[in-house]
Parts: structure tokens; C-alpha cells; sequence
């Protein structure tokens, strides 16, 4: 058993494996930094106006990671989210209506009957992939939001749709205890957000992150390493489809009224496309995707442009993600920025070298 | 010891491999015929990619194609593929590990198999480097080390040499003529490399249209006339 190959390891053992570098602690600082900006000062330097725009963007955030974790890690294409948001933010809706149990609680549940709905959407996917898989659910997507309509939202009838269509004073959809406010309850979206995203990051960085890359890349490769790719793969649909169900919960105590209309089997294209934008390959996409799908429409809202205009931007910017830059704007823009930053220190630099030998010199 | 009998592959009507029956001793055994002999084919049914008609395979004493797919890296089946497959988004280390990791070897330190697998292969690389920035023949030597790491008992490597310059060919014959002595794996090389299959092999079978058609030592196999002729494409008509 021992040959030179063995003595010759002798020497590789050095090598320190995962040590956490200098990157890893910035990127710790700059994500803590960044969180507790949102927490604290945030709420209070914006107006409610914007407060409630950065609400929705902690949702769609949740929606975005959940998407692209199957579009970016796997390679499954979902065109069902907002289906599987509905469901989370119908489930929510109904069970705070009908129990008094505490909002956290209510969140888990809505996302594990969303994730129970989204791994049998998941099951196809086991045998299809790229546009079919796509497609089917996409047909899913629209045959839900036709129940939707048919069966509305819960707004505290009875029964078990919970929907009375009689009702003059609507009761909304109540909020956690000490989250009724909108600045708090901001931070309360904020903070689930976050976990969701601890919840993502978790899984990326370990043994299902890596079978999930690996899936992508080739599933035979995949199975003859080992990998049960139908567990990852169904895996995968139920840790996107519970993230997305509990931001439908954040989402429900957010506006109060539920509405079916609210839903659109088209918008799931939308946040494909967004998503794809941002960026499927890191979580900062996630979170570009969601500022594109709901910030941007606020501040054209402010300034007083047409938010139609989206639609063309969302189109062109997913024509200039597939053409030059697959990673999205979160890999490009630091990268072109860094390029900008070379370039203005090349132009600058030789004239600085020049004038200190000049100075040596002198 | 790997024992296949009357194995059968048809892809509707056609037959990709006619009643094979051969023994694989352990060592290094070469597999070679011409394109569409069914080389691919037959590892693809050790993998469990493809179910075959009928037939059987024992290996060491097991009956392979009853194991499902995915569980006979745990049982000790590594592959490599003919078109590359290093997983480009992970690292060397990573990429190595993850077949340790999900092939379940118990009862071994991960990162000591896992380096002694990567310097095996003769990578000089940093551990941490991506595949993707690593050049073709360095990606070779990744899927190599992913086929060695643990416990190995069956080790299939298709084609591994294609593409690859003359001299990292011969660096690869060096590093798979090893591998059985090293790792005690049963090792089947499929390669068109002639000078790669007589310098790693002491047995080797020839396939030609799915059918067997010379098996034993490699330098007799080579000489035969039947597997010349199957190769320069006259058969005779009889």
C-alpha cells in the first residue's frame, strides 16, 4: 500500500484547509454592517413611504434566494413562485384568522404546507429539466391562480375557506405583537429575511450546496459520485418552496387585505427574470433582484415616471444578462467597477511615478 | 473478480451489446474495439445509466445491477467520463471530496484520503484552486483522483486520455498502472490510445458491434488477427 505517492503526501498536509481568510471576515463585517444599518437606522431615516417599499423588498428577497437557489445552484427552472407565495400568504392568512397562535409559528406552518406543495410540484422535475420542467410549472402556476380567484383569500369568515364576501368591515390581517407598526414591522421582515438567507447560506456551504453544483453541472457524473440526485433535487424544491411560503406569511401581514388579483401566474416571469438580472450565482443577486422588482418601482412612483417602463428595463436587462454577463448584475457591476477603478489608477498612476522620481531627482 | 454473463443491451433495434461474456481478474484491464463497439455502453450498465436486457454482472461476489445507481459508489464503483466532468464551480479539494463524502466512506479521515487521492493523481495544484481555472490535463488528473479517493473496488476510466498531449499521456499511464496495487482496485481502461492500453493493461477484451471478440494477455490480444481486422474494418465473409 505504501509507495512514493504516500511518502510524497508527507509534504501536503500543510496545506490548511477552509481557514477563514481576511475575505471572508470583511464579507462578515460589510453583512452585519449592512443589517444592522437596515435594523436600526434605516427605519427611522426613511419615510413610511419607503419604509413600506423596504418591506416588500425583504419579501421579495425571500422570493428571489428562493429562485434562484433552484435556477442558480440546481438548474431548475420554476415558473410557479408566485403560485407557492399565494399558498404561503393564503395559509398565513387563514390560520391567524381562525387560531391565536404566534406569528413565528404561523410562518413555520405556511412554509411547510408550502413545502409540502412544492416538492410534489418538485416531483416532475425529477424526470424534466430547461423548458418543460419550466413550462409545467408555469401550467401549475396558472391553474392555481384560477382556484384563487374561485376560492378568494381568507378574511375572517368561517369555514374552511375563511372567505366571507358579505362582510362590510374586512378585519386585516393581524400583525406579531411586537411588530404592529410599520418601522417594526420592517424590521421584523428584515430580520426573517435574514434567517432565510442564514438558512440558504448553511446548505450552500455544505454537503447538500455541494451536490446541488454538482447535480448541475451533469447528473450522471452526479450519481456515479454517490449522490442521490433525486433526494437533492426534491430537496432543493422544498427548501425554496418553505423560504417562499414563510415570505407569503411576511408578505400577508404586510398589507393587511389579501386580494387574488394581487397573484399573477405572469408575475413568476417577471421575477425570473429579475432574478436572472441580479443574479442566480450569489446571494447578493437575491437581493438586487428584489431592490429591481420593488424599489425601483417605488422611486419611479416618487419621481413621477410611468412604471411601465419597468417591463422594457426588466426585458432588456434580461437580454443583457444572457448575452455578456450570466452571473448578473451582482458578479458584473463589482467586477466593471473594479475594471473602472484600474483604469482611473492607470491613467493617474505613471504621472504620480513621474513627478516623484522628478522630485528624487530635484 | 468480475464475471459478466449473456449481458444484452438493445436500444430499440439496435444491439449495443450480443450476449457478452467475460472475466475481468484484478489489475489493469484494458476494453478496446472500435467506435460503437459498446465499450461505453457496458460501462454505462455497470454504472446503472442503462439497464440491459438480460445478463448479469457479479463483482467480488455481488450482484452489481442490483444495486441501485447512485448507491454503488458506495459500494465501491468510481468512474470517469469520456467528455470531462470535473465540477468546474468547486475546488480541487471539494471536488474530490464530494465522491469521499457521498460514497460514504466510513471510518477514514476525509481530508487525509482526499490529499493522498489529489497527490496520487500527481496534481501539483493548490487544494483550494477552482476546476475551472485548471488546464485540460490537469482537469483529467481531478477526475482521477475523484475515481481513486476512499475505498475503490471497481475503477472504470473512459478514455482518459483524449485529448491530452503525449506527454501527460504518458504521465497518466504512470499514475493508472498504480492504481490497482495502490488502492486494490479492479481497474477497466477504455482508451483508442493503443501505446496507453499496452503500457497500463496486462489483460485486455476486444469488443467490436456489441460482441466479444478477444480477451487475455493485452501483447496477444493485440497481435490478433481478428481484433487488426475489426479495427481497420475488413471483416471476412464466411
Amino acid at each position: 500500500m505504501l509507495d512514493t505517492a504516500d511518502a510524497r503526501t508527507g509534504g501536503r498536509r500543510q496545506f490548511r484547509l477552509r481557514r477563514p481568510g481576511p475575505g471572508t471576515l470583511v464579507r462578515a463585517a460589510v453583512v452585519t454592517g449592512l443589517l444592522l444599518i437596515l435594523l436600526f437606522a434605516a427605519p427611522a431615516l426613511l419615510s413610511a413611504y419607503y419604509v413600506d417599499s423596504m418591506t416588500q423588498v425583504a419579501v421579495y428577497a425571500m422570493l428571489a434566494i428562493g429562485l434562484g437557489l433552484l435556477v442558480g445552484r440546481v438548474g431548475l427552472v420554476s415558473l410557479g413562485q408566485i403560485a407557492v407565495f399565494a399558498i404561503g400568504a393564503w395559509v398565513t392568512a387563514r390560520l391567524l384568522f381562525a387560531t391565536s397562535q404566534p406569528y413565528p409559528l404561523v410562518l413555520l406552518e405556511a412554509g411547510a404546507s408550502t413545502m409540502a406543495v412544492g416538492t410534489l410540484v418538485g416531483l416532475p422535475a425529477l424526470r424534466l429539466r430547461g423548458l418543460y420542467l419550466a413550462l409545467i410549472t408555469l401550467m401549475l402556476a396558472g391553474a392555481f391562480s384560477i382556484v384563487l380567484a374561485t376560492t378568494n383569500f381568507p378574511n375572517g369568515g368561517h369555514g374552511f375557506l375563511g372567505y366571507n364576501g358579505s362582510s362590510v368591515h374586512i378585519p386585516p390581517i393581524r400583525r406579531p405583537s411586537i411588530a404592529t407598526t410599520d418601522p417594526a414591522y420592517f424590521r421584523y421582515a428584515v430580520a426573517v429575511a435574514a434567517l432565510m438567507f442564514a438558512l440558504v447560506y448553511a446548505h450552500i456551504r455544505t454537503r447538500p450546496g455541494r451536490a446541488w453544483i454538482a447535480i448541475r453541472q451533469s447528473e450522471p457524473a452526479a450519481i456515479a459520485a454517490g449522490i442521490n440526485t433525486t433526494m437533492y433535487k426534491l430537496w432543493a424544491f422544498a427548501l425554496a418552496s418553505f423560504i417562499t411560503g414563510v415570505a407569503g406569511g411576511i408578505y400577508a401581514g404586510a398589507v393587511h387585505f389579501l386580494y387574488s388579483i394581487d397573484f399573477p401566474a405572469q408575475d413568476s416571469i417577471i421575477l425570473l427574470a429579475v432574478v436572472l438580472m441580479g443574479g442566480v450565482y450569489s446571494m447578493w443577486g437575491a437581493i438586487v433582484a428584489a431592490l429591481l422588482l420593488q424599489l425601483l418601482p417605488a422611486l419611479l412612483n416618487d419621481w413621477g415616471v410611468s412604471a411601465d417602463w419597468l417591463t422594457i428595463l426588466f426585458g432588456v436587462g434580461v437580454l443583457q444578462v444572457l448575452t455578456t454577463a450570466p452571473a448578473g448584475l451582482a458578479d458584473q457591476v463589482p467586477k466593471d467597477l473594479a475594471r473602472l477603478g484600474r483604469l482611473i489608477l492607470r491613467s493617474t498612476g505613471p504621472r504620480h511615478r513621474q513627478g516623484v522620481s522628478e522630485h528624487d531627482r530635484g | 473478480m468480475i464475471e459478466v454473463k449473456d449481458l444484452t443491451v438493445r436500444f430499440g433495434g439496435v444491439t449495443s451489446l450480443d450476449s457478452m461474456n467475460v472475466t475481468f481478474e484484478p489489475g489493469t484491464c484494458g476494453l478496446i474495439g472500435p467506435n460503437g463497439a459498446g465499450k461505453t455502453t457496458f460501462f454505462n450498465v455497470l454504472s446503472g445509466f442503462v439497464r440491459p436486457a438480460s445478463g448479469s454482472v457479479r463483482a467480488f461476489g455481488d450482484d452489481l445491477l442490483s444495486v441501485v445507481h447512485f448507491r454503488r459508489a458506495r459500494w465501491g464503483l468510481r468512474r470517469t467520463f469520456q467528455t470531462e466532468q470535473a465540477i468546474e464551480d468547486l475546488s480541487v479539494y471539494d471536488n474530490v471530496a464530494i465522491v469521499h463524502e457521498h460514497a460514504r466512506q466510513r471510518g477514514t479521515a476525509r481530508r487525509r484520503d482526499v490529499l493522498d487521492a489529489i497527490s496520487f493523481a500527481g496534481l501539483d495544484v493548490d487544494p483550494h484552486a477552482k476546476v475551472g481555472t485548471l488546464g485540460a490535463g490537469q482537469r483529467r488528473l481531478v477526475e482521477l483522483a475523484r475515481a481513486v479517493v476512499g475505498r475503490p473496488k471497481l475503477v472504470l476510466l473512459d478514455e482518459p486520455a483524449a485529448g491530452l498531449p503525449d506527454e501527460e499521456t504518458r504521465n497518466l499511464a504512470d499514475v493508472i498502472g498504480r492504481i490497482p496495487s495502490r488502492t486494490g482496485a479492479l481497474t477497466i481502461l477504455v482508451d483508442h490510445d493503443m501505446s496507453l492500453v499496452s503500457a497500463c493493461c496486462q489483460t485486455t477484451a476486444v469488443l467490436d458491434f456489441g460482441r466479444l471478440i478477444a480477451s487475455g494477455p493485452t501483447a496477444e490480444v493485440l497481435r490478433d488477427e481478428q481484433v487488426t481486422r475489426a479495427y481497420l474494418g475488413t471483416a471476412d465473409v464466411t
